[in-house]
C-alpha cells in the first residue's frame, strides 16, 4: 500500500492505495466519482478522460500513485459553482450531443482540453482532436456540433441531427 | 433527481402481495391478467402501473429501458401530455420485471411486411401472429416497438390519472369535477383556487380511475415537439447511474474469461492466479472461469493468468468455412417466400444482371462492456443490470441461483448502449452465478472489452444472390435469395428453448417489404445452419437486406441507363404513391440532378426516409433518419 495525496475537483484528498491501482479505479471505486467511465481499459476509447495538472489523460492508462501531488479534474467538477451546466455541458444538452451518455464524460473533458488549447477550432480540428474518443451511439455529428457551439461559433449551418 | 434505488426499493414489491395495496384502474382494468406491480406507500397513490404520485411529485414508471434512444423522455411526455404535469416536475424510473409491462407491439415485429399494403399479406399475417404469440409474455425493449406500444397506453394512463385527480379535488372543493381544469401539475377551480397534484396524493388513492377519451392532436403541448431529455443532466454531469457504478459496502470485483469458441473447457490450471495477492476466488463456470478480486483490474490480470484448454467450437474455425456454410443454405428449400409478385420463372426479354453480396458478422460493441452487480444472500438475489428484458433476466437468474423468481429483485439501470446486445441474459446470469458462489458478498462483474467483442451475439453474416432483368429503362424482374443464420430462431431457442414453426419474416426484412413495384419480384429467405451466436442488432436484417436490395437496384439502374432516383421513383409509383411522393420530395430537397458526391449522400437520405415510412405503416412524416436501437 502507498499513500497518495491529490486535489480532485478542488478538494484535497489522501488515501492508501495498492501500488497497481489505476487512476480510473481510484476515482471510481475509492473516491466514488463514477462519472469517469471505463469502456476499454486499454487506452483506446476515451471514456475515462480526466485532466491531470490541466492535461487531458486517459485515466485507465495511469496509476493513481503517478497522480500523487497532482490536481485532477473529473466530469463531476465541471459544472459551474452554482450547479448550472458549464458551457460545454450545456451545449451537449442543447445540441443533443449524447444518447446513452456513456462516452459523454470523456467527450466533455476532451472538449474542455481542446477549447483551452484552441478556443475557436474548425470542424476538422474538432474531429481530429476527438480521434481518441469513441462514441457508439451518435455518429459524432452532434458532438462536434456541440463543441463548435460551446466555442461560441454559429452552428446553424451544420446540418440538423 | 429522485433517488432511483430508494424509490424503487420502497415501491417495487413483486408478486401477488403487490396487488393488495395497489389502487388499480384505467388501463389496468382492461388487463386483468397483468396485476399492477406497484404498491402505494403512505401518502402515495399508484395511478396505473405507470404513475406514482407522492409529495415529491409525479414519477413515471417506464416500461421500457433507456439505452440512449430517449425512450424514457418520450414515454414520460406521453403521460405528461394528458395528465398536465409540468415537465420539470417529472421523474422517470424503470419499472420492475412485471407482466403489466409486456410489450404488446412486439406482435408487430412479425408483421412488418408491406405495411403500406398489408391486405395483400393476410395469409402471411395470420402465420406471423401465431408465431409471435409465443413471444407475447415479454417485457422487452427492442424491435423499435417502444413508441408503438406506449403511444396510447401511456396517454390513457395520464388521462385517467388526470380525471381521478379532478374527482379527488372536486370532493375537497365541493364542486363538480366537470367545472375543474388542470394545468402545470395543478387542479384549478373556477374561482382560481389551485390544488397541487402532490397535495391530492392521499385523496386520490381511493378514487376509481375513470376511462377517458384521449385529447385530439390539435391540443398537444408536448408531443410532436423536441422535449428536454430527462436523463441529460445526469449524463452531462457524471451522476447518471450505470450498472457498474453501483457501490455496496464489502463489494468484491469480478471478471470472466469464457471459451471464445463458445464450447466448454477441457481443463484449467488456476494455480498462478490464486497466488496473486488480492484474488479471492476462481470459479468454474463450465464454459470458462470467473475471478473475484479486490479490484477489477486485478481480476482481469488474474483471469489472464489462468491456463485454460478450451474445447473446440461447433462451427467452422475460420471465416471462409462460416461463409461456405451460409452459401450452402442457397441450395436448401426456402424458409420464406413472402414476396412473390408476377412470375420470376417466366422468360422476360431484356438485359440480365446478376450479383452476389456478402456482409460480415458485426458486434454491437456497446461503449459500456457487459457488466452487472449482484448480491445473493442465500434466499434472495438483488441484481443491478442494464438490460432490455427484465422478466427474462429475472427468471434466468432465479433459475441459476436456485430460488423463485419472486425472490429476485432486478434493478434495470441506464445502459451505456444496448442495441439488442442487452436483450440477452448471459452477463446477468454470470454475475448471479458468481454472487451465488459467494453468498453475502456483493459482486460487481465487469467484462474486458476483449471479452465483450468475443462474446457478442452478432448481427449475422449474410449473403445474397440477385438476378434482375431490365428493359426499356425499367426493372422487369428481380429474383433475390437471402442466406443467413436466423436471429429469430436462435434467440427463441435461447430464451424459450423452442423454435417457433413457420417462415422467419424478420430474416428478409428490408428486402421483401420494399415499396418497389417490380412486375416480377420474388425474395426468398434461406436459413443457414451455423452455430455462431447471432442476436438482435440495430435494425437487424434490414441492415444487410436494405444494402443488398438497394445496391442491386443501383446496378439495375446503371444497366438500364436510367438515373437511380428516377429508376426508383418509377418502381415506387407502381406500388405505393406516398412512397413515391417521398422520393420525389427528397429529390427536390437535395437538388438531385445526377451523380456526384453530394447527390450520393442525398440518395442515402432517400433510403432512410423510406425506411422510416415503412416502419410507421406509410404514415410517418419521415422527416428525420432515426437511430434504431
Ligand atoms: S477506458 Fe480508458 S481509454 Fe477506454
Ligand atoms: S452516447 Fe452512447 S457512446 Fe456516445
Amino acid at each position: 500500500m502507498a499513500s497518495v495525496a491529490m486535489v480532485v475537483n478542488g478538494k484535497s484528498i489522501t488515501r492508501e492505495v495498492e501500488g497497481r491501482t489505476l487512476l480510473v479505479d481510484f476515482l471510481r471505486d475509492d473516491l466514488r466519482l463514477t462519472g469517469t467511465h471505463v469502456g476499454c481499459d486499454t487506452s483506446q476509447c476515451g471514456a475515462c478522460v480526466v485532466h491531470v495538472n490541466g492535461q487531458s489523460v486517459k485515466a485507465c492508462a495511469m496509476f493513481a500513485i503517478e497522480a500523487d501531488g497532482a490536481e485532477v479534474a473529473t466530469i463531476e467538477g465541471q459544472a459551474n459553482k452554482d450547479g448550472s451546466l458549464n458551457v460545454i455541458q450545456q451545449a451537449f444538452q442543447d445540441h443533443h450531443g449524447l444518447q446513452c451518455g456513456f462516452c459523454t464524460p470523456g467527450m466533455v473533458m476532451t472538449a474542455a482540453a481542446l477549447l483551452k488549447e484552441n478556443p475557436k477550432p474548425t470542424e476538422a480540428e474538432v474531429r481530429s482532436y476527438l480521434e481518441g474518443n469513441i462514441c457508439r451511439c451518435t455518429g459524432y455529428h452532434n458532438i462536434v456540433k456541440a463543441i463548435m457551439a460551446a466555442s461560441g461559433q454559429d452552428v446553424t449551418a451544420i446540418a440538423a441531427e | 433527481m429522485a433517488n432511483i434505488r430508494k424509490i424503487a426499493r420502497r415501491t417495487f414489491l413483486i408478486g401477488s402481495a403487490a396487488i393488495a395495496g395497489g389502487v388499480a384502474f384505467g388501463v389496468y382494468q382492461l388487463r386483468k391478467d397483468a396485476p399492477n406491480p406497484l404498491v402505494a406507500g403512505a401518502g402515495e397513490a399508484v395511478l396505473t402501473p405507470f404513475i406514482l404520485l407522492n409529495q415529491d411529485g409525479v414519477t413515471v414508471i417506464a416500461p421500457r429501458a433507456e439505452m440512449g434512444q430517449g425512450v424514457q423522455t418520450t414515454l414520460a411526455a406521453l403521460v405528461a401530455e394528458e395528465m398536465d404535469v409540468a415537465w420539470a416536475d417529472i421523474t422517470v424510473l424503470h419499472g420492475p420485471p412485471a407482466q403489466a409491462y409486456y410489450n404488446q407491439a412486439l406482435l408487430g415485429i412479425a408483421l412488418p411486411f408491406r405495411h403500406y399494403a398489408d391486405t395483400d399479406f393476410r395469409h402471411s399475417l395470420r402465420q406471423g401472429i401465431g408465431q409471435i404469440g409465443k413471444l407475447l409474455h415479454l417485457q422487452v425493449t427492442g424491435g423499435s416497438t417502444s413508441m408503438k406500444d406506449g403511444y396510447e397506453r401511456m396517454r390513457h394512463a395520464g388521462a385517467s390519472a388526470r380525471e381521478a385527480l379532478k374527482l379527488a379535488a372536486a370532493a375537497q372543493l365541493g364542486v363538480a369535477a366537470s367545472d375543474l381544469r388542470t394545468a402545470d401539475s395543478h387542479v384549478i377551480a373556477p374561482d382560481g383556487t389551485r390544488i397541487a397534484y402532490t397535495a391530492l396524493a392521499e385523496a386520490v388513492r381511493d378514487i376509481d380511475l375513470p376511462d377517458v377519451e384521449l385529447r385530439p392532436r390539435s391540443e398537444w403541448k408536448y408531443l410532436g415537439k423536441s422535449m428536454p431529455r430527462v436523463d441529460m443532466l445526469a449524463k452531462a454531469t457524471g451522476t447518471a447511474q450505470f450498472a457498474g457504478d453501483v457501490q455496496i459496502e464489502g463489494m468484491q470485483f469480478a471478471t470472466v474469461r469464457i471459451n471464445p469458441k463458445r464450447a466448454g473447457m477441457v481443463s484449467y490450471d488456476d494455480t498462478a492466479a490464486r497466488t496473486m495477492d488480492g484474488v479471492t476466488a476462481v470459479i468454474d463456470l463450465g464454459d470458462g472461469i470467473a475471478v473475484v478480486a479486490s479490484n477489477t483490474w486485478l481480476a482481469m490480470q488474474a483471469a489472464q493468468a489462468v491456463d485454460i484448454v478450451w474445447q473446440d467450437a461447433a462451427y467452422p474455425a475460420e471465416t471462409a468455412g462460416m461463409m461456405a456454410a451460409i452459401a450452402a443454405a442457397f441450395d436448401l428449400e426456402p424458409n420464406s417466400t413472402v414476396r412473390d409478385d408476377g412470375d420470376v420463372t417466366a422468360a422476360i426479354e431484356g438485359t440480365e444482371i446478376v450479383a452476389e453480396y456478402t456482409v460480415p458478422f458485426l458486434a454491437h460493441a456497446t461503449m459500456e462492456p457487459m457488466n452487472a452487480t449482484a448480491l445473493f444472500t442465500g434466499d434472495r438475489l438483488e441484481i443491478w443490470t442494464g438490460n432490455q428484458a427484465p422478466v427474462m433476466t429475472r427468471d434466468k437468474c432465479a433459475a441459476v441461483a436456485g430460488i423463485a423468481p419472486e425472490a429476485v429483485t432486478v434493478h434495470t439501470t441506464l445502459m451505456g448502449g444496448g442495441f439488442g446486445r442487452r436483450a440477452e441474459t448471459d452477463y446477468s446470469v454470470q454475475a448471479t452465478r458468481i454472487a451465488a458462489a459467494l453468498p453475502g458478498t456483493p459482486i460487481r462483474m465487469t467484462w474486458t472489452r476483449e471479452e465483450d467483442m468475443r462474446h457478442d451475439f452478432y448481427r449475422p453474416a449474410a449473403m445474397a444472390r440477385f438476378r434482375g432483368v431490365v428493359a426499356d429503362g425499367a426493372a422487369q424482374l428481380i429474383d433475390g435469395q437471402i442466406a443467413a443464420p436466423s436471429v429469430f430462431q436462435q434467440s427463441s431457442f435461447r430464451q424459450m428453448g423452442q423454435v417457433p414453426p413457420g417462415p422467419d419474416r424478420a430474416h428478409v426484412e428490408g428486402a421483401a417489404d420494399q415499396p418497389y413495384g417490380v412486375p416480377n419480384f420474388r425474395i426468398t429467405g434461406h436459413l443457414a445452419d451455423l452455430a455462431v451466436p447471432v442476436g438482435f442488432w440495430r435494425s437487424v436484417a434490414a441492415s444487410f437486406n436494405g444494402f443488398f436490395l438497394d445496391t442491386f437496384i443501383d446496378e439495375m439502374a446503371h444497366a438500364a441507363g436510367t438515373d437511380p432516383l428516377q429508376f426508383r421513383l418509377a418502381l415506387a409509383e407502381r406500388e405505393h404513391a406516398p412512397s413515391a411522393g417521398v422520393i420525389r420530395a427528397v429529390g427536390e430537397m437535395c437538388g438531385w440532378t445526377g451523380r456526384n458526391t453530394r447527390q450520393y449522400r442525398a440518395r442515402c437520405g432517400v433510403l432512410s426516409f423510406l425506411r422510416d415510412r415503412h416502419r410507421t405503416g406509410g404514415r410517418g412524416r419521415g422527416h428525420r433518419a432515426r437511430h434504431p436501437h
